[in-house]
């Protein structure tokens, strides 16, 4: 038995290399993959717009007054209505994502199918949710 | 002989450096939020806009606040497990350990914050 355990070597491993643009044209499959990743992210600036607006609530009069001018300014309307637009989009990649964990889904016509149900199913999902609200 | 088993010294040398624990950690997190979000967003949705002593009413009560404090600890964990994959996609050594600390703390403050929030409210309530 000739089998030395190699000795450890230091090996710089490789990143994920960003494949979508010069080695991919992009597809409504990787589009809508990455985008979840996207969504996921910037949900932060809507999660810390409301939970500061929460905290302004709880301290005083004035400070709720500073608060939620901001969050109903141009800026915070936009915020929220992004991060509304996240959330559902993020939420649709979830369960695209159980539906592909489970084994299903993956061939290509239904994938494609998928990411586009994502794309304008988010859309729908947000305007309902500003006409309810 | 080897003493160890091929199984053994196979352990750990994947990439992810461990088993499937932060996958389904992922989806049974992914899965509770997807049952308390819509809920949220239409609780916070509905409060947004008011006054300030409509809010306060709102997050008095039990059953948002409960679902508030749900949400943020879920999230939280969600985002903070999520943005992991992220940083390690995309960065490695110092940087990657920087980012990592930089991303728990956050989610933990952001939680912190929003328990904060809630106690106060239902104490002045």
């Amino acid at each position: 038995m000739s089998s030395k355990t190699t000795p450890a070597k230091r090996v710089e491993r490789p990143l994920s290399p960003f494949m979508i643009g010069p080695y991919y044209r992009p597809q409504i499959t990787s589009i809508s993959s990455i985008l979840i990743r996207i969504t996921g992210l910037g949900l932060m600036a809507g999660v810390i717009l409301a939970v500061w607006w929460l905290m302004a609530a709880a301290i005083s009069d004035s400070y709720f007054a500073f608060a939620n001018a901001v969050v109903t300014s141009w800026f915070g309307k936009l915020v929220f209505t992004g991060s509304l637009w996240a959330v559902w989009y993020h939420y649709l990649g979830g369960l695209r994502h159980l539906y592909y964990d489970a084994g299903h889904g993956l061939e290509i016509k239904t994938a494609e199918k998928l990411g586009w149900a994502m794309v304008i199913g988010s859309v729908v999902l947000t305007v309902l949710t500003l006409l309810i609200l | 002989m080897r003493y160890l088993t091929d199984r053994k010294r196979a352990v750990g040398k994947g990439s992810a450096h461990s088993g499937t624990e932060h996958h389904w950690s992922m989806t049974v997190t992914a899965v509770i939020l997807a049952f308390l979000v819509p809920t949220w967003l239409y609780i916070f949705g509905s409060a947004l806009g008011g006054t300030r002593a409509e809010v306060l009413a709102t997050f008095a009560r039990p059953f948002p606040a409960i679902l508030t404090a749900l949400v943020l600890v879920v999230a939280m964990r969600h985002f903070a497990k999520g943005a992991t994959s992220a940083i390690e996609d995309y960065l490695r050594g110092s940087a990657r350990k920087a980012t990592l600390i930089a991303v728990y703390s956050l989610a933990a403050l952001i939680a912190a914050v929003g328990f904060w929030a809630l106690l106060r409210i239902m104490m002045i309530s």
